[in-house]
C-alpha cells in the first residue's frame, strides 16, 4: 500500500466518531467492519488486536480535540450545560475537522456552523451565538497582531474629511444581545464578586441558575470592544455611537463619515456631541487602539 | 562530541520545557536554567501575550524550538503558511536548531494533531527525507528529527524503526533528537530490545536528547509526559550518553505539571550520567 493511501485510511479511521461509551465503532463510516479495516493495515501483537491498537489513536484524537474545544469555549459550555456542549462538540468536530497546524484555530468556524445548526443551541441559541462570538473574539484579541499605535503628532493638520484611521488588528468589535461578557468573566472566575462561581466548591446548580438568569433577560443591544492592555485581554462596553464610529473606521470610512454615521438618529443632545467625541477619542488613543491607515 | 553540525556546534547542557504554569516563577525568580525548549506552534502567532512572554524569556535564557505539527512523514505537501510562521519565529528566537517528529499527522489538509506512526518503508523514508531537506533549506538552520512513541505497526513495513530512522537521516543528512523515553515506550509496546535501538543509531548525528515519564496500562504504555523518569529509561539514557557523549538534554513534562523546582530537579538528575560520561572520556 502506498504512503498516501495508507495515511488516508488510517486518518479516516482515527477521525471516525467514538461510540457513546467512548470506544471505537464496530463499523466504519463506509459500513465496513472496523475490525477488518484495522486488520488490513495494522499488525496485531501478543496483547492487542489490530482493532485495539487503532482504537488507541481513535480515542486519543477525539479526547484531544474535545479538550481543546472545551478549553477555548468554557462560556459556551456553561450556557449549554455539559451534555448539550458534548453533543455540539461531537457534531461540530465531525463536520469541521481541523485544517490548521495549530489547535488555536479549532473553533474558528464554530459561529457559522452553529448558525446553520440551531438545534445544538436549543432554546438558548441566541445566547449561545453571542457567547461563541465573544469567546472567539477573546482568542483573536489574545494573540492578534498589533502595530505601532498612532501618536498625537501623527494627526497634526489632518483633515477629518479625508483622514482614515485604522484600528489595531487585535481590537474586536461585537454587537451583542446578552451580557455574555459578565457571564464569561464569571465562568472564568475573573470577577471578584464571582469567585465562588468558578471555584471547585461551586456547584452546578448555582452555575445553572446564573446562566438561566442571563438567558431570561430580554435581549438588548450591548456594544463591546475586546482589546488588550499590556498583553492582557479586556472587555470594554461602549455606547452605540462609539461603536458606530469604531465600526465605520474599521470599514475604512473617513473620520468625518464615521462621526456623521454615529449621530444619525442619536439621542445624545447636539450640544454634547463634540465633547463626547473628544472624550471617546481621548480614551481610545490612550488605549492605543489606533494606528495609521495603510492607504 | 557532541557540539556538531546538527546542533549548530553548540554545547548546551540540561534544559526543561517552557510551560505556561511556570511563567511567573521563571520571570520573577529568574532561576538558573541552561536553556528552555519551546513548543514552536505555541508562539507562531501574530502578537500578544505569547510573544511578550517569549521576548522576556529570550532576554534571560537560551531557547531551542521544538515543533509538533510539521509532519515530515505526511504524504501531503508542506503547509507554506506553517513554514513562513516557523521561519519568523526562528529569526526571533535565534534557535541553534529546530526539531520536530519523525511521524505524520495530516492528510488531504486535515489535521489529527497527533504524532502518528510511520510505515517503515523505503517510499516513506524518501518522502520524509525530502521534506526534511525542504524545511531545512527554507529555515536555514539545522533540522533534527525525533523518534516518536507508537502503539501500532503496519503490515507494509519493510524494516525496523531504527533502520527507518537511519534511512531517513542519511537521506536527509539531518540530525536526530533521540528520545530515550519514546524508545522505551515503543520497545514495550512492540516487544523489541531498546538497547538494540540505542546501539543502532548513528551517534555522530545526535543533536539533542529527550527524557520523560509515561503511563503504564495493562496491555500497553502511553507516552503521557506526566510522571518522573523511571529507572529503565535512565539506564537507556546512560547507555545513549555512553555512545553519544555529553549531549543537550531536555526533560519533557506536559501534563499534571508539578512546581518549577520539581521539574528542574528531575531534569538535573541527568547530570549524574553526563558527569560519568565526561569522566569516561577524560580517562
Amino acid at each position: 500500500m502506498k504512503l498516501l493511501a495508507l495515511q488516508r485510511r488510517m486518518a479516516r479511521a482515527v477521525m471516525t466518531p467514538l461510540t457513546p461509551g467512548e470506544r471505537m465503532r464496530n463499523l466504519s463510516p463506509r459500513g465496513r467492519s472496523m475490525r477488518a479495516e484495522a486488520a488490513s493495515f495494522i499488525k496485531p501483537n501478543d496483547r492487542l488486536t489490530s482493532f485495539e491498537r487503532l482504537e488507541i489513536y481513535n480515542r486519543q484524537y477525539w479526547f484531544r480535540i474535545f479538550s481543546a474545544l472545551a478549553e477555548d469555549f468554557p462560556g459556551l459550555r456553561a450556557v449549554l450545560g455539559d451534555r448539550s456542549f458534548d453533543a455540539l462538540s461531537k457534531a461540530y468536530l465531525r463536520d469541521c475537522p481541523s485544517t490548521s497546524f495549530t489547535l488555536r484555530n479549532l473553533g474558528g468556524k464554530l459561529e457559522g456552523w452553529l448558525r446553520k445548526h440551531p438545534r445544538y443551541g436549543g432554546t438558548r441559541q441566541k445566547l449561545a451565538i453571542d457567547m461563541v462570538r465573544l469567546e472567539w473574539a477573546d482568542i483573536e484579541a489574545f494573540d492578534g497582531v498589533s502595530v505601532p499605535a498612532l501618536k498625537t503628532e501623527d494627526l497634526a493638520g489632518a483633515n477629518p474629511a479625508t483622514l482614515r484611521l485604522r484600528l489595531q488588528p487585535y481590537v474586536q468589535l461585537l454587537d451583542l444581545r446578552y451580557p455574555v461578557d459578565d457571564l464569561l468573566l464569571a465562568v472564568k472566575g475573573k470577577n471578584q464578586d464571582d469567585e465562588d462561581f468558578a471555584s471547585n466548591a461551586f456547584n452546578e446548580k448555582h452555575r445553572g441558575k446564573r446562566v438561566a438568569a442571563v438567558a431570561r433577560l430580554k435581549p438588548a443591544d450591548i456594544f463591546l470592544v475586546v482589546h488588550r492592555v499590556d498583553s492582557w485581554v479586556y472587555f470594554r462596553r461602549v455606547d452605540r455611537e462609539e461603536f458606530t464610529i469604531l465600526s465605520a473606521l474599521r470599514a475604512g470610512k473617513t473620520l468625518e463619515r464615521a462621526v456623521d454615521a454615529a449621530f444619525r438618529g442619536s439621542t445624545i443632545p447636539v450640544d454634547e456631541r463634540a465633547q463626547n467625541v473628544a472624550q471617546w477619542f481621548h480614551n481610545w488613543a490612550a488605549l492605543g487602539w489606533f494606528c495609521l491607515s495603510e492607504k | 562530541m557532541p557540539a556538531n553540525r546538527f546542533n549548530n556546534f553548540t554545547d548546551y547542557g540540561i534544559g526543561i520545557g517552557l510551560r505556561a504554569t511556570h511563567y511567573d516563577h521563571i520571570l520573577t525568580r529568574k532561576p538558573v536554567v541552561d536553556w528552555f525548549e519551546i513548543i514552536s506552534e505555541n508562539f507562531m502567532v501574530d502578537g500578544g501575550r505569547p510573544l511578550e512572554i517569549l521576548d522576556r524569556i529570550l532576554e534571560q535564557y537560551r531557547v531551542v524550538q521544538h515543533g509538533v505539527s510539521m509532519y515530515f512523514g505526511s504524504a501531503d505537501k508542506i503547509d507554506r503558511e506553517h513554514l513562513r510562521r516557523l521561519k519568523t519565529l526562528v529569526k526571533r528566537t535565534k534557535t541553534p536548531w529546530v526539531s520536530d517528529h519523525l511521524c505524520w499527522g495530516s492528510v488531504d489538509g486535515r489535521y489529527t494533531h497527533d504524532l502518528l506512526p510511520m510505515p517503515y518503508t523505503f517510499e516513506a523514508a524518501k518522502v520524509t527525507a525530502q521534506k526534511v531537506r525542504e524545511v531545512r533549506d527554507f529555515l536555514e538552520v539545522p533540522v533534527v528529527v525525533e523518534n516518536v512513541s507508537s502503539y501500532a505497526e503496519f503490515h507494509v513495513s519493510e524494516m525496523t524503526e531504527w533502520e527507518f530512522l537511519n534511512e531517513v537521516v542519511e537521506r536527509a543528512d539531518c540530525g536526530i533528537l533521540l528520545d530515550v523515553n519514546n524508545i522505551y515506550v515503543s520497545s514495550q509496546n512492540h516487544s523489541f530490545d531498546p538497547q538494540t535501538y540505542v546501539n543502532s543509531i548513528p551517534a555522530e548525528r545526535v543533536a539533542q536528547m529527550h527524557i520523560a515519564g509515561h503511563s503504564k496500562y495493562r496491555k500497553y504504555i502511553l507516552d503521557t509526559h506526566d510522571h518522573p523518569v523511571i529507572d529503565p529509561v535512565w539506564r537507556l539514557y546512560d547507555r545513549a550518553i555512553q555512545r553519544v557523549g555529553h549531549t543537550a538534554t531536555l526533560l519533557e513534562w506536559d501534563d499534571s505539571i508539578p512546581s518549577f523546582n520539581e521539574v528542574h530537579d528531575e531534569a538535573l538528575k541527568a547530570n549524574k550520567f553526563l558527569a560519568s560520561s565526561a569522566l569516561a572520556t577524560a580517562v
